[in-house]
């Protein structure tokens, strides 16, 4: 079951074990997936278009429950918690599990309400928290220095990088243990998605990170562990160095050298 | 003769690069055409009733009662009874249409069932405005006992607006992108809170464009108050909602049909105090509709 070769001090964040995912429209689907992600490190999962990845991320923090699911069984723990049990409170687990979505999607108000958002939503009113968590937070993502001085303005004014990181600082103000990043660099410029990986080296010291990358190359750049997903399948999973210089499995090796995908 | 030119060329030689060039320019002045002819009645309308009825207001005709059989004196408790009357629709309609919009658009399953209340809807619009009238008498004046009375006429009034208000704030709500909700739900909002902080600020100025449509359209309505809410004459302002009034598109009914002699400017005064008022309500729609474009932010 687990990852890697145990050497270093690590605790498991979250637990997958044998789960199926199936939605109603016959899209992507995930067959017993077991797997577990280590606290305070960057876990990627990555291989073709519809092998799984994404559906995986939004089942971390339930938002497949706004999908259409047929079949989903198995446990996933997060901590001691199964995150699929259906008496679980998904607002607190949303809050500990935070997400950035590929398409940087800011809400139609300014960078700061943007990211008081989230904090407003429990009732908290506090003008001094709310301003300390909007200047951690922006910090956090590196954007602080660039948009401090225009917190008033519509965040869509923001150029694409900017507002992918203002994603960023919004799912960090929640302070949640995971933030799970499904292709968090896509639209992004090689300056802009540089910025965002060396946030992440940053992040994962406080956070737990679950990243879908949008290449490759990213996946190795910045993989602590990496999980190869085929058609709704673990492939291979291992630590990023030993899944990208040494694959074991022939499909892996296929991917990584760009044979198919 | 450059038509004529073109044109016999276009005959000739139907394909030729200028003949294309030539069908182009005669398809756009066509289109040019039918839409120039739509427009004049409309400008036509408005300046006839114009020039017919301004010579007619005046501070009095606006604030005093009718007089001598309707031949003098003012329209005042027909621009009161008009106002309550929309005042008491807006009150019903607007809070049952946006409740049913928002279920519709955000809580309602995608069944047969939904899709047969959005089919009865839209066929609610198409009902002409008499069969309102026939059965608001039928149900509340009779039935609840309500009498002639503005609360009777603005809950029939409410009834025929309903699907307006409907069809426009779901359409409103729809148009605000999938992605905001996600986006919200992702960070912990509850799909309620979702409704009230993102979709509904964002779907307002569509909401209450609709709302004014539906409730311009109660305004200028006859046939619904003819039986459940006007009358023909009051000498006092109605003074409890259960009190029968005159309302400004039967009045201008009754003087136009019913009263020998009728001098033409009151006629026309009329027609263009309702004119004006309807397409007031008509000019602050708009005016939400475009400052919410501009201040748009997706």
């Amino acid at each position: 079951m687990r990852i890697g070769n145990g050497s270093q001090m690590t605790s498991i964040k979250i637990l997958v074990e044998h789960l199926n995912l199936q939605y109603s429209d016959g899209k992507e689907s995930l067959r017993d997936i077991n797997l577990d992600i280590q606290a305070n490190t960057i876990t990627v999962l990555f291989g073709p278009a519809g092998g799984g990845k994404s559906s995986l991320l939004r089942v971390f923090n339930r938002l497949n429950d706004l999908a259409d699911v047929k079949l989903l069984s198995g446990r996933v723990l997060l901590d001691d918690m199964d995150i699929l049990d259906l008496k679980v409170d998904v607002i607190a687990l949303r809050r500990r599990v935070g997400m950035v979505f590929a398409r940087p999607i800011v809400l139609p108000m300014s960078i700061k309400a943007n990211l008081t958002y989230a904090l407003e939503l429990t009732g908290e009113k506090r003008v001094s928290i709310l301003d300390e968590a909007v200047e951690k937070s922006l910090n956090q993502a590196a954007l602080w220095d660039e948009v401090k001085d225009r917190l008033n303005e519509p965040a869509i004014s923001l150029s694409g990088g900017q507002q992918q990181r203002l994603c960023l600082a919004r799912s960090l103000v929640l302070k949640p243990e995971v933030i799970l990043l499904d292709e968090p660099t896509s639209g992004l410029d090689p300056i802009s998605t540089g910025k965002v990986e060396v946030t992440l080296q940053e992040l994962k010291k406080i956070y737990t990170i679950v990243l879908v990358p949008h290449s490759i190359q990213q996946a190795a750049r910045v993989a602590d562990y990496a999980a190869f997903f085929l058609q709704g399948e673990v492939i291979e999973k291992g630590t990023g160095k030993e899944l990208f210089i040494n694959p074991k499995d022939k499909r892996t090796e296929d991917y990584i050298m760009g044979r198919f995908g | 003769m450059d038509i004529i030119s073109g044109l016999r060329e276009i005959y000739k030689n139907p394909n030729s690069p200028a003949s294309r060039k030539n069908k182009q320019k005669l398809g756009f002045g066509l289109l040019f055409i039918a839409t120039v002819i739509t427009i004049i009645p409309i400008v036509a309308i408005i300046l006839f009733i114009f020039i017919k009825g301004i010579s007619a207001i005046s501070w009095e005709f606006l604030t005093t009662f009718p007089s001598n059989g309707m031949k003098e004196g003012g329209i005042y408790p027909a621009i009161v009874g008009t106002f309550y009357l929309t005042i008491g629709t807006a009150l019903f309609s607007v809070p049952l249409g946006i409740g049913a919009a928002i279920y519709l658009s955000e809580y309602a399953p995608d069944n047969r069932w939904t899709r047969a209340i959005r089919i009865a809807i839209i066929n609610l619009a198409g009902i002409p405005s008499v069969v309102y009238g026939l059965f608001g008498l039928g149900l509340f004046v009779i039935f609840f006992k309500l009498g002639t009375s503005i609360l009777a006429g603005a809950l029939t009034l409410s009834i025929m607006t309903l699907p307006v208000i409907i069809s426009t704030a779901e359409e409103a709500i729809r148009a605000v992108p999938q992605s905001f909700r996600v986006i919200s739900i992702s960070v912990g909002a509850t799909r309620w809170q979702t409704i009230r902080r993102i979709v509904l600020p964002q779907s307002l100025p569509g909401i209450m464009t609709g709302v004014i449509l539906g409730l311009e359209r109660a305004a200028g309505e006859t046939a619904p108050i003819l039986f459940t809410a006007a009358v023909f004459f009051l000498p006092r302002l109605p003074n409890s909602p259960l009190d029968p009034t005159m309302a400004l598109p039967y009045h201008l009914f009754v003087i136009s049909t019913q009263v020998p002699g009728m001098p033409i400017d009151i006629q026309y005064g009329t027609a263009l105090v309702l004119i004006i008022f309807v397409l007031g309500m008509n000019l602050i729609a708009t005016i939400i509709r475009s400052r919410a474009r501009a201040h748009r932010q997706w």
